[in-house]
C-alpha cells in the first residue's frame, strides 16, 4: 500500500520522506523538528486544535453545575475534573503550537466557526444525573478513542494524550460512582438517571464519527498512524464495555436492537440517526450557538487584561534593557 | 484489571482528598481540649468556612469566563483550595458545637441569616480587577490571620491552620502577579484596578476590626496591621499610590455599617445561596 506522503512530493524532499515513511514504518516517533509532509502536518493539527477546543467548549455543560453541587464533595470533584479539562485544552494547544499552529489563531477560528469541537457539547446538561452520565458515557466514550492516540505516530500528541488518559479515567469513574450513589437514593433520583442516560446515549455513539464508509480522512490518518482504529471499531468497543455496566447500574440503554451476538462476540446495535450528527456538526444542535457565544463572550471580555499583560511584560523588558545599559 | 474492578473499586486510598470518605478529619483526635470553649471555637470556625465556602462560589463563576486558559486553572486552583478549607472548618465546627453535623448541614441547610462570612466575600463577581483586586485584599487579610491561627490553642484548628497557610500564600502571590501587571499595564487596566480598590475599600474595616479569633486569645489588631503593610507593598509594586486606592488607615476609611459577623449581610447573599443550595434542597432525602 502506498503511503499518501509516496504521492508527488518533489525530489528534493524525496530523502527526507523516505526517512519520514521508516520512521512511520519502524512505529517511532515523530517529533517536532522532524522533517514531516505537509498534508500530515496539516491533519495532525486540524485533528489537535478540534480535540483542544472540544476540551474547552466540553467544560461548559458541567461547568453550569459546578455552583448547584448538592454536596461539597461533588462540588470539589466536578470543579476539579473541569479544571483538569481547561489543563487539557492548555496540553493540546501547546502539542499543536509544536506544529506552527498558535493559540490565539485556533481560538479565532473555533469562535468564527472555522474549527470544530466534538457535537457532544451542543447537547444540554437538564439536571445533576447529566454530570454523572457525561462522566460515564462521554468521558467512557473519550478514553475508548484516546487511549490508542498515546501511541500516536507524532511524539507531543502521544505523550499529551497519555496524561489526558489517566485523568480521563478517573473522570468516567467519577461519574459511574455518582450514578451508582444515586441509583441506590431516591425515586427521582433514579429517574433523573434514566432520563439523563436516555438522552445521552445515542450522541455518544455518534462521538466516534461517522461510519466507516462515510469518513473521508481515517484512511489517511491510519496509514500515517495518527489514528490507530476505525470509527466502527471504536463505537463497537464502547458498547462492550458499556452495556455491563448498565446491567450493573440497573438502568436500559435505549436501544431495541441492543443484544449480545455470541457469534460475533460482540454486541449488535442499532444505528444512531446519522442526519442528526450532520445537523448537529454543521451548526444546528440544541446549544451550538450558546457554546460558542460563551467562549467568544469570555475572550472578547478578557481581551483587556491579556492586553494589560503584554503592555507590563514590554515595559518590564524595556526598563530591564535600561538597568543594564546603565 | 477487568473493566469492572476499574469502575467497581472501593480502595478509597486510591481516591483524591474528599472523593472516598465524608469525614475529612477521619483519624485525628478531635476532642476539643480542656481550657478552649468550645462556642467560642465553633463560632471562629464557622465564620472562617463560610468566607472560604463563599468565596469559592464567587470563584467557581468564573469557569469557563475566565481572560485565558492559564487563569482559568488558576481560579479554580484556588476556588478548590477554599472549598477544601470549607470543608475541614465545617468538620471542625461540627465537633466543636457539639451537634456532629457534617459539612453539608453547614453548607447547604442554613439560611442567609446563619452565615458569618464577611460582607466582601459575598459580593458579585464584577470584572477580573475586581476579582483580581478582591482575592488580593481577601488572600492577604486571611493570610495573616491564619499564620496567627498556626499558634491556636486548638490543634485541630491550628492543623488546618499550617495546611492552610501555604495554599493563601500562593493565592496571595497570585493576585499580587495581576495586581502590578493591571496596574503597571494599560491605561485601561490601571483604571479598572483603581476602580475595583476604590469599590472595596469600605467593605475593608469589617476585615480589619473583625474579633472572631480574639477569644481564642488571637491578637487581631497584629492581623490587621499585617495586612495594611502587605498590601501597601503590593500597591507600591503595582505604581498605585496608597492613599488613592485604600485609605490609609483604619480611622479614616469609609465603612459601610454592620459585619457579616453578625448576619448582617448585602442583599447579594440570598441569591448566592439560593443557586450553591438549589439541587440539595429539591431533594433533601437524597444521597449524592
Amino acid at each position: 500500500m502506498n503511503t499518501p506522503a509516496a504521492t508527488g512530493a518533489p525530489p528534493e524532499t524525496r530523502g527526507l520522506e523516505s526517512a519520514f515513511e521508516d520512521t512511520i514504518a519502524r512505529d517511532q516517533r515523530v517529533e517536532p523538528r522532524d522533517w514531516m509532509p505537509e498534508g500530515y502536518r496539516k491533519t495532525l493539527v486540524r485533528q489537535i486544535a478540534q480535540h483542544a477546543h472540544s476540551e474547552i467548549i466540553g467544560m461548559q455543560p458541567e461547568g453550569e453545575w459546578i455552583t448547584r453541587a448538592p454536596s461539597l464533595r461533588r462540588k470539589a470533584i466536578l470543579f476539579a475534573k473541569v479544571q483538569d479539562e481547561a489543563g487539557h485544552g492548555l496540553y493540546l494547544y501547546s502539542a499543536a503550537e509544536t506544529l506552527g499552529a498558535d493559540r490565539s489563531d485556533m481560538t479565532e477560528r473555533l469562535i468564527e466557526g472555522r474549527q470544530k469541537y466534538s457535537s457532544i457539547f451542543n447537547y444540554p446538561t437538564r439536571t445533576f444525573a447529566d454530570v454523572g452520565v457525561i462522566g460515564w458515557f462521554v468521558d467512557g466514550a473519550a478514553i475508548c478513542n484516546q487511549v490508542p492516540l498515546c501511541r500516536s505516530s507524532y511524539g507531543p500528541y502521544g505523550r499529551a494524550m497519555v496524561r489526558v488518559c489517566k485523568e480521563e479515567s478517573f473522570h468516567q469513574r467519577q461519574g459511574y460512582e455518582l450514578l451508582l450513589t444515586m441509583m441506590r437514593g431516591t425515586d427521582a433520583q433514579r429517574a433523573m438517571v434514566q432520563d439523563a442516560v436516555n438522552r445521552w446515549w445515542w450522541p455518544s455513539l455518534m462521538m466516534f464519527g461517522p461510519p466507516d464508509d462515510n469518513s473521508p480522512n481515517s484512511a489517511r490518518s491510519m496509514a500515517w498512524k495518527i489514528k490507530r482504529h476505525t470509527n466502527d471499531q471504536l463505537r463497537q468497543r464502547f458498547v462492550d464495555m458499556t452495556v455491563p455496566q448498565a446491567e450493573k447500574l440497573g438502568v436500559t440503554l435505549p436501544d431495541p436492537e441492543l443484544r449480545r451476538n455470541e457469534e460475533r462476540g460482540h454486541h449488535d446495535f442499532g444505528s444512531p440517526d446519522w442526519a442528526e450528527l450532520q445537523r448537529v456538526i454543521s451548526g444546528d444542535g440544541p446549544c451550538n450557538a450558546e457554546r460558542i457565544a460563551r467562549r467568544r463572550a469570555a475572550h472578547e471580555e478578557g481581551a483587556w487584561v491579556r492586553e494589560a499583560a503584554t503592555a507590563h511584560a514590554a515595559k518590564q523588558a524595556a526598563r530591564t534593557r535600561e538597568g543594564a545599559a546603565a | 484489571m477487568s473493566d469492572e474492578d476499574l469502575y467497581v473499586d472501593h480502595d478509597n486510598s486510591r481516591w483524591a482528598f474528599g472523593t472516598g470518605f465524608t469525614d475529612p478529619l477521619h483519624g485525628v483526635d478531635q476532642a476539643v481540649p480542656d481550657g478552649v470553649d468550645a462556642g467560642d471555637l465553633a463560632a471562629c470556625c464557622l465564620a472562617l468556612g463560610d468566607d472560604a465556602l463563599v468565596s469559592a462560589q464567587r470563584l467557581a463563576e468564573w469557569c469557563t469566563r475566565a481572560p485565558e486558559l492559564e487563569e482559568e486553572l488558576a481560579l479554580a486552583n484556588i476556588g478548590l483550595d477554599l472549598l477544601g478549607q470549607a470543608r475541614l472548618l465545617y468538620a471542625r465546627t461540627g465537633r466543636a458545637d457539639g451537634t456532629g453535623r457534617g459539612e453539608d448541614a453547614y453548607a447547604y441547610f442554613r439560611d442567609p441569616a446563619g452565615f458569618r462570612n464577611v460582607r466582601l466575600a459575598e459580593l458579585p463577581g464584577g470584572d477580573f480587577a475586581f476579582t483580581v483586586a478582591r482575592l488580593l485584599v481577601l488572600s492577604t487579610w486571611r493570610l495573616a490571620l491564619f499564620e496567627e491561627l498556626t499558634g491556636a490553642p486548638d490543634p485541630v484548628l491550628a492543623g488546618i491552620a499550617a495546611k492552610s497557610v501555604k495554599e493563601l500564600a500562593y493565592h496571595r502571590h497570585y493576585a499580587a502577579g495581576w495586581t502590578v501587571r493591571l496596574g503597571d499595564g494599560t491605561e485601561e487596566s490601571r483604571a479598572r484596578l483603581e476602580s475595583a480598590l476604590r469599590d472595596i475599600a469600605p467593605w475593608l474595616d469589617e476585615l480589619l476590626t473583625d474579633r472572631t479569633t480574639a477569644r481564642l486569645g488571637l491578637t487581631p489588631a497584629a492581623v490587621a496591621d499585617r495586612t495594611l503593610a502587605s498590601l501597601t507593598e503590593v500597591f507600591g509594586r503595582a505604581g498605585l499610590e496608597p492613599a488613592e486606592v485604600m485609605p490609609p488607615g483604619p480611622a479614616s476609611m469609609p465603612r459601610v455599617p454592620g459585619s457579616g459577623r453578625n448576619a448582617d449581610h448585602t442583599e447579594h447573599l440570598a441569591p448566592l445561596l439560593a443557586e450553591l443550595q438549589s439541587v440539595a434542597r429539591a431533594h433533601p432525602d437524597a444521597a449524592w
